[in-house]
């Protein structure tokens, strides 16, 4: 007799950790970014057409076929074909390579909200040089929003190969995150579900990559979540509700970026402008408050004409100041939120009410994130009987965050947020589309898409429509074909690798070589989660056939 | 008989007060800046002012006991309001050490910002740097009294959680699903092979399913 199945409360909690798991960060600091780089409001277009192209069905297929297996996503991929039970695993890893990394966010979200209950905010003063009589030389070259970023709370190193020690400022943060997120899934999917009640051809590549990441398609934490329902749940609309939910977070949340953006751009145009007018009224004597943003331009003109020679003395330090430049600096990624975002708040009236209320928002994203990715890492290991015999789950939980933890403590050193950036860049894009496009190919053609649309009516009760079936046999498939090959050509035209490094001694980011033991790590990345499909398929392969000569001999 | 001795001290005062002259210092008000619509304007009573507080505070100085409001000559006023000035010596043949004059407006900077309504970045000394007050730093910061609050909160929910946990799986191990569990040991031998618990479909509980015998055709080519 099976041990039953944890289950969840109702339908709505499974919806609410499916919703938590897929509104993470990337809703607030990727598609701003890429709507503001691919024109707008027009972007919209492409990235309906894709969610309705590939996100949806996709998304629908990895709840479906949690449900129907009811396992996690090495067992129900084993169910479908032994020789891919190296899809499980493969998802497995890529899903522990994204818990490691991402919950450094939380940790530094958990920094900034503690460092917000001071006035003045610590990221919107310089700190004071050591003889007092000026500010910090490096605050200066930069911003002090930068500088609190890079120096305070990375505390960065100029290049990847200076590793330095490892912070315990960081360090403390990122244990206690790992805490947070050891409590809420120490009790396993009961508490994930409660505490969730308390979430060109460039242009279409990225709406097609932004979906696919944004939904968390191949992590295997859809299918662990599904596998907790009941067999005659209706995730059909379920699928519907969590990927038009998401997306339009995103959608709102481009609105909030948007007026952030604005309003950032326009106080850095004003003060560029006063400080313009301040070293012309000061290089020239000029009386002070002749010069205003109105008459700049002619006045320059006409103090060109006058006094060329000092003029030129002058012109190599005098700024072009413009809207259009700052509103076109457009940034992702922790640039976005820890930056960028604070930088506008800094400047808001009652700033620490704002900065709470924000990174109260970035930690429950990040949390609810994290939630779904450690699903994906044990619902495998507790459907293992081996494991689960010898430990409990809370044992199990405890030893995974545990482990990871200790591993992620290398982005808590001085270089650690160059290690963050490549595993955020290579960790999970490659190896999830193959992942994915298995996982379509194995389900329509090895499984048989007929049969899966019989076992989902029996399960369910309504039949397969036929829009979901022309998704998963043809168009979505052809979709992450094209995808793949373009990042593979991407990857290897592109050549040497770089990154973007801080230089204390400019105050601002310069681009280096990655080293080659760094190129190593990469390629060990992505191959460690691609080739666990093949190698995994070969190994079972091979273990047959030794059983067959075996019981042939035997015979 | 007078005239050729009063030019010769204008002569010598404009040498002794010159831009970028030994000992000379610039200065920068930026009035309206600071104070908006009640700006006052510059005119010679406020430099007579001016030069009062620079005397006032040499006269702070040790051994500079005799500063007199004469001493102190200005000069090179321009519109933005700025001018140079120095401090001359007792017989007005000389300046005084520029490193004198430094301390001693440093010392002061307070109250000869204060007489102008004007603050430290309003009225600037030009290679005299102002001292910044020290921020007040707290003995403990404060991020990590609210870190402890909720590490201590988070951790104390962990061990209620994980006692709870014990105290359920005692209470079931005691009870009737012992029975269910060798039950569940009994009918599935798991079979481990080069390290990988395979646990196929085709022989659950010890039988083979006849229907997955035939896997070659089951499934098509890779």
């Amino acid at each position: 007799m099976e041990k039953a199945r944890p289950q969840w409360g109702n339908p709505l909690q499974f919806v609410f950790a499916c919703i938590s798991y897929a509104v993470g960060l990337g809703n607030v600091w990727r598609f701003p970014y890429l709507c503001q780089m691919y024109g707008g409001g027009s972007f919209l277009v492409p990235y309906i057409i894709m969610l309705i192209l590939e996100g949806m069905p996709l998304l629908y297929l990895e709840l479906a076929v949690g449900q129907r297996m009811r396992q996690g996503s090495i067992g129900a991929w084993r169910t479908i074909s032994p020789y891919l039970s190296g899809v499980g695993v493969a998802s497995v890893v890529a899903s522990f390579f994204l818990s490691m990394y991402y919950n450094v966010i939380n940790a530094w979200s958990f920094w900034y909200l503690f460092h917000s209950f001071q006035d003045p905010l610590p990221w919107s003063v310089c700190p004071l040089n050591d003889n007092l009589t000026g500010y910090d030389e490096e605050c200066e070259k930069a911003s002090s929003t930068q500088y609190f970023w890079y120096r305070k709370t990375l505390n960065i190193s100029p290049s990847i190969q200076e590793s330095g020690g490892v912070q315990w400022e960081p360090a403390l943060c990122l244990i206690l995150a790992w805490l947070v997120v050891y409590l809420c899934i120490l009790r396993g999917t009961e508490s994930t579900g409660k505490v969730e009640q308390l979430a060109n051809p460039k242009t279409w590549i990225s709406a097609a990559t932004q979906i696919f990441f944004s939904l968390g398609l191949g992590f295997g934490s859809l299918i662990a979540f599904a596998s907790y329902n009941e067999p005659s749940n209706d995730c059909q609309k379920h699928a519907i509700v969590v990927s038009l939910i998401n997306s339009s977070t995103s959608i709102f949340s481009s609105i909030v970026t948007f007026s952030i953006y604005g309003f950032k751009a326009t106080f850095n145009y004003e003060n560029c402008l006063s400080k313009v007018i301040l070293l012309l009224t000061n290089s020239f004597d000029l009386e002070d408050g002749f010069l205003t943003a109105s008459n700049l331009e002619p006045m320059k003109d006409y103090l060109a004409s006058t006094y060329p020679s000092k003029y030129s003395e002058v012109f190599p330090h005098i700024r072009n100041c413009s809207l259009e430049s700052e509103l076109n600096t457009a940034v992702q990624g922790t640039g976005l939120a820890f930056i960028v975002y604070t930088e506008a708040i800094k400047n808001m009236e009652v700033s620490q009410l704002w900065s709470v209320l924000y990174f109260f928002m970035l930690l429950t994203l990040g949390i609810g994130s994290m939630l779904g990715n450690t699903a994906a890492i044990l619902t495998p290991l507790t459907d293992s009987k081996v494991i689960s015999r010898h430990l409990s789950r809370e044992a199990i939980s405890g030893l995974v965050c545990l482990i990871s933890c200790g591993i992620s403590m290398v982005f808590t050193m001085e270089a650690g947020n160059y290690w963050f950036d490549i595993f955020n860049d290579y960790a999970a894009t490659l190896s999830l589309l193959l992942i994915v496009l298995v996982e379509i190919i194995a389900v329509c053609y090895v499984y048989g898409l007929r049969r899966f649309g019989s076992d989902l009516q029996a399960m369910t009760g309504h039949t397969l429509n036929w829009y979901w079936k022309a998704m998963w046999a043809g168009v979505s498939p052809l979709l992450i074909v094209s995808l793949f090959i373009f990042y593979l050509s991407d990857y290897i035209l592109m050549g040497t690798l770089q990154y973007q490094a801080w230089d204390a001694t400019q105050g601002k980011l310069v681009t280096k070589d990655y080293p080659s033991y760094a190129l190593a790590v990469i390629w060990l990345l992505v191959a460690s989660s691609t080739m666990c499909i093949p190698l995994v398929a070969l190994g079972i392969f091979i273990t047959h056939c030794l059983k067959k000569r075996g019981t042939a001999a035997v015979a | 008989m007078l005239w050729p001795l009063f030019f010769l001290m204008t002569a010598i005062h404009a040498e002794l007060c010159q831009p970028d002259a030994e000992n000379a210092f610039k200065v920068r008000l930026s009035i309206r800046t600071a104070l908006g619509d009640k700006a006052y304007v510059w005119d010679t009573n406020e430099e007579y002012l001016f030069r009062a507080m620079v005397a006032f505070s040499m006269r702070k100085v040790p051994n500079r006991g005799a500063t007199e409001i004469s001493h102190v000559l200005l000069c090179n006023v321009t519109q933005r309001v700025s001018f140079w000035f120095v401090v001359t010596d007792p017989s007005k043949n000389h300046t005084l050490p520029a490193v004198e004059v430094q301390s001693a407006i440093r010392m002061n900077r307070n109250r000869i910002n204060n007489a102008f309504s004007l603050n430290d970045h309003t009225l600037e000394f030009l290679k005299i740097p102002s001292t910044f007050a020290p921020p007040m730093e707290p003995s403990v910061p404060i991020w990590i009294i609210i870190f402890g609050v909720i590490f201590c909160i988070v951790i104390v929910a962990v061990t209620l959680l994980i006692l709870s946990g014990i105290r359920q799986h005692r209470r079931n191990t005691k009870g009737p699903s012992g029975v269910d569990d060798t039950e569940d040991k009994c009918e599935n031998t798991i079979t481990v092979e080069n390290g990988i618990p395979c646990d196929p479909l085709d022989t659950k509980g010890g039988h083979i399913n006849e229907v997955f015998l035939t896997e070659e055709e089951r499934l098509t080519p890779l």
